[in-house]
């Protein structure tokens, strides 16, 4: 009897895997391209970006805060990163530091304002998204920066390898690491489940906080430098909504908004089966506003299974 | 009326969870107009049998009977209506809302009418005058409220339904003795009035104070039911434990040392007004009074979550000043806060993660990187060392008993090395074998030398426990009592002498 339970448990408790892998079938059946390499090369390259904002979301999601700032910041890294190459003339990797070195300090006021000013971290970051959105469209003066020079364009290029497909993927090891391996995976985590114990063990909150969303803020520049890199191109407008789908990815991966719980491998496939739909509905020539509707109903559906999950905990 | 004649009746009341029996075959009759305790250990089943009563949770077999007749009970409306009404221990009150609009909470809801503001002010005024609470503003907020005042404005949201069994659980956990007697004094005017009052507690001279008879339940099955005049606390003990109780409070026969903690002129804030005290190793120094008195003001000024004023601290010899917790910690100083799952202890995370998170990078890390293996060692005999029970190191903190959640707080603690510890209310809603294992805990660690601070409530503890006790009444120290001068004539009378003084003036 008991082991019965435990192979349903272990469904429940693992069913970001078993949606993405159904999803995935489902998808090759539906469409013969969906398994080409051209389709994985692309939706690898796409996703590269997004996802290492996932990580940063979920690293504020398990401190029990939320960043809504990664869209706009992410923006603000693309336009910068452009703005440096084409109107100064700057070679692309120092011109990427400048992006992230903005992405930081964006996160780092954000950061500041939960930690220090007690902030809720849903109002600390709408204020710096729509102060950063602002920036990105001052910067770029409200039309795409064009980067013909294609040093930028090293970065989504085959011939070194798909440098930033190899950076996303070794932050998302750095980031499993860090959580399963590292005190401060440990500590942030155990801040999102209860902040005023893990500060009466004596453990430096307010700087943990702060770090979260710094870190949250260097992964959307970078984004939006992959992003402009991919598409040879810095826009103001770039990753409107970007935030909702970060959320909405750590959440399909079992996160909890009210902190202390999820799992870095889990919020990365949520990134992943947001992406798959988005893919295949584009690939059967979906028109894009009902892709938004069914993306909506599979983040409904995902997170019914989380809660059945966690009832299933709490009766055990 | 037949002396035979009872207001509930539930008859052979069986529940399962799963597959465990919680109650099995259990009888409860309950005669008008008397208090009717209700005892036995965590996990008796008195909970989930109430909860039956109040509508909270389905029986899967056995029959209610109200005033001889049938009842059915499949929610807590049904039970609403019957004229029964269950004070948990989480009060279901609204914060944010006045007395008045809480205790007619349910009638905003219902009604879709325009509410008689004058009319609700003025019933809620009259309802708490008749329980004697006249000085509680029907306007105030609940939020604003002590928790004292915050469990008559639950009683009195209950009484409006002209309620006919009133089923209490542990409400004299979270008071005062003097908030105590007030709340006793209301509950025999309700028994004279014919209201059927059904108790749970895990104090034994309450039951004797207050219940006309007395229901054993141990192991969700039922063991007796006597009158309470007829037994006596020993047999009760007996009764619930199903063996006999040998001490209560282990002998100490520690050696008490040199100063460890001397705290000098402490102000901060309304509730530490000048407060001095020193603490020795080997020594249980304890600190009463009532609720809000500043003890746990006090302790957290010293320890550095709330800030000082002024005072002098001196801890192992040197000066000190501790500006956050951290502080205190790297200087071996620990405290185990009163609210346990709001302050102490992270309720949805493994038992491991809770041992070493005062210790993380000191003692199971090599460069901010978890050393697994080590770790899950030095958890398991960190918990051993003060015989905790648990399951595995990975299991989450809540499946742990009350008595060895607070095990697993204190054991961060231990890990910290700390030289002086802070207990706030170390048995708060703890049954009484879990409360034995944690007076154990506490000799056994001021054995070691540890010098171990406890605040607490219950008198009977501070008594035979603490070789000295500290009073406290409105921020101010009234009083320090010696091994053999700790009686509870003392302590009230210090906790309560400066009042009469005050109101004097």
């Amino acid at each position: 009897m008991k082991k019965k339970i435990n192979a349903i448990e272990f469904l429940l408790q693992n069913n970001t895997y078993f949606i993405f892998l159904i999803l995935v079938l489902v998808c090759s059946m539906l469409s013969d391209s969906f398994l080409s390499v051209m389709n994985i090369k692309n939706i690898a390259l796409q996703q590269s970006g997004p996802i290492c904002i996932v990580l940063g979301m979920l690293f504020v999601i398990f401190t029990g805060g939320i960043d809504l700032s990664v869209g706009s910041l992410m923006a603000l890294g693309g336009a910068v990163a452009s703005w440096l190459i084409v109107n100064k003339d700057i070679n692309f990797i120092p011109a990427v530091f400048a992006a992230l070195l903005v992405g930081l300090s964006g996160g780092m006021v954000t950061g500041i304002l939960v930690a220090y000013f007690r902030f809720q971290g849903f109002v600390a970051s709408l204020a710096i998204m729509t102060m950063a959105r602002g920036m990105a469209l001052v910067v770029t003066n409200g039309s795409p920066i064009r980067v013909d020079d294609n040093t930028l364009s090293n970065l989504a290029s085959p011939r070194y390898g798909y440098p930033m497909l190899v950076i996303a993927v070794t932050l998302v090891l750095l980031f499993v690491f860090v959580q399963k391996y590292t005190s401060y995976g440990r500590i942030v985590i155990a801040i999102g489940s209860n902040r005023q114990a893990v500060e009466l063990a004596g453990i430096r909150v307010k700087r943990y906080l702060t770090s979260v969303y710094m870190i949250s803020g260097v992964l959307s520049a970078l984004c939006g430098c992959f992003v402009a890199a991919r598409t040879s191109t810095g826009t103001g407008t770039m990753g409107e909504g970007q935030e909702l789908d970060a959320i909405a990815a750590c959440v399909i991966g079992g996160a909890s908004l009210a902190g202390g719980r999820g799992d870095v491998i889990k919020a990365v496939i949520g990134a992943l089966i947001l992406a798959n739909i988005v893919n295949i509905m584009n690939l059967l020539a979906v028109p894009a506003y009902p892709q938004d509707i069914i993306k909506g109903g599979i983040i409904i559906a995902a997170v019914l299974l989380q809660i059945s999950t966690e009832k299933s905990d709490k009766e055990e | 009326m037949g002396k035979e004649e009872y207001r509930l009746e539930m008859k052979n009341i069986t529940k399962h969870f799963g597959g465990v029996n919680a109650l099995a075959d259990v009888s409860v009759k309950v005669r008008p107009g008397e208090i009717h305790a209700l005892i036995g250990e965590n996990g008796a089943g008195k909970s989930t049998l109430m909860k039956i009563l109040a509508g909270a949770c389905k029986k899967d077999g056995g029959e209610i009977f109200l005033d001889g007749r049938p009842a059915e009970i499949n929610n807590p409306k049904d039970a609403k209506n019957l004229g029964v009404a269950v004070i948990y221990q989480e009060f279901m009150l609204v914060p944010d809302l006045s007395v008045a609009e809480n205790v007619y909470l349910d009638e905003l809801g219902l009604s879709c009418s325009i509410i008689n503001w004058k009319k609700m002010r003025r019933n809620t005024k009259e309802q708490l005058e008749k329980l004697g609470f006249a000085d509680i503003n029907p306007n105030s907020k609940v939020r604003e409220l002590s928790v004292a005042y915050q469990q008559m404005v639950e009683i009195c949201k209950n009484l409006v339904h002209d309620s006919k069994i009133l089923v209490l659980d542990e409400p004299t956990a979270v008071l005062t003795f003097t908030e105590i007697e007030k709340l006793f004094h209301v509950l025999k005017k309700l028994r004279a009035d014919g209201v059927s009052i059904i108790y749970i507690s895990h104090r034994l001279d309450e039951i004797f104070e207050l219940s006309d008879r007395v229901t054993v339940l141990k192991d969700g099955k039922y063991v007796d039911t006597a009158e309470t005049k007829n037994i006596t606390k020993d047999q009760l003990a007996e009764m619930m434990v199903g063996r006999e109780i040998g001490r209560m409070f282990p002998e100490k026969k520690a050696v008490i040392g040199e100063d460890v903690l001397i705290v000098e002129g402490l102000n901060a804030g309304k509730m530490v007004r000048d407060v001095s005290f020193h603490v020795r190793s080997g020594e249980i120094l304890g600190f009463s009074g009532l609720v809000g008195s500043g003890r746990t003001e006090t302790m957290r000024a010293v320890f550095g979550a709330d800030k000082r004023e002024s005072g002098k601290i001196t801890y192992l010899g040197k000066a000190v000043n501790f500006n956050d917790c951290r502080e205190a910690i790297e200087n071996e100083f620990g405290m185990l806060p009163e609210n346990r799952k709001e302050q102490g202890i992270l309720l949805e995370q493994s038992i491991r993660m809770n041992a070493t998170l005062t210790v993380l990078n000191k003692k199971v890390c090599k460069f901010g990187v978890i050393r697994h293996k080590k770790e899950k060692k030095y958890v398991k005999e960190l918990l051993e060392s003060i015989s905790t029970k648990y399951g595995r190191t990975e299991d989450h903190a809540d499946s742990l008993s009350g008595g060895n959640q607070q095990k697993l707080a204190l054991s961060k603690w231990i890990a910290a090395d700390c030289k002086c510890i802070v207990f706030d209310e170390p048995t708060r809603g703890v049954d009484v074998g879990a409360k034995v294992e944690i007076y154990e805990l506490i000799t056994s660690i001021a054995k070691k030398g540890v010098a171990v601070i406890m605040i607490s409530s219950e008198m009977p503890e501070i008594i035979g426990l603490c070789d000295r006790v500290m009073v406290m009444h409105q921020g101010k120290i009234t009083g320090e009592f010696e091994k053999g001068d700790i009686t509870e004539n003392n302590l009230i009378k210090a906790a309560m002498e400066v009042q009469s003084n005050e109101e004097k003036d």
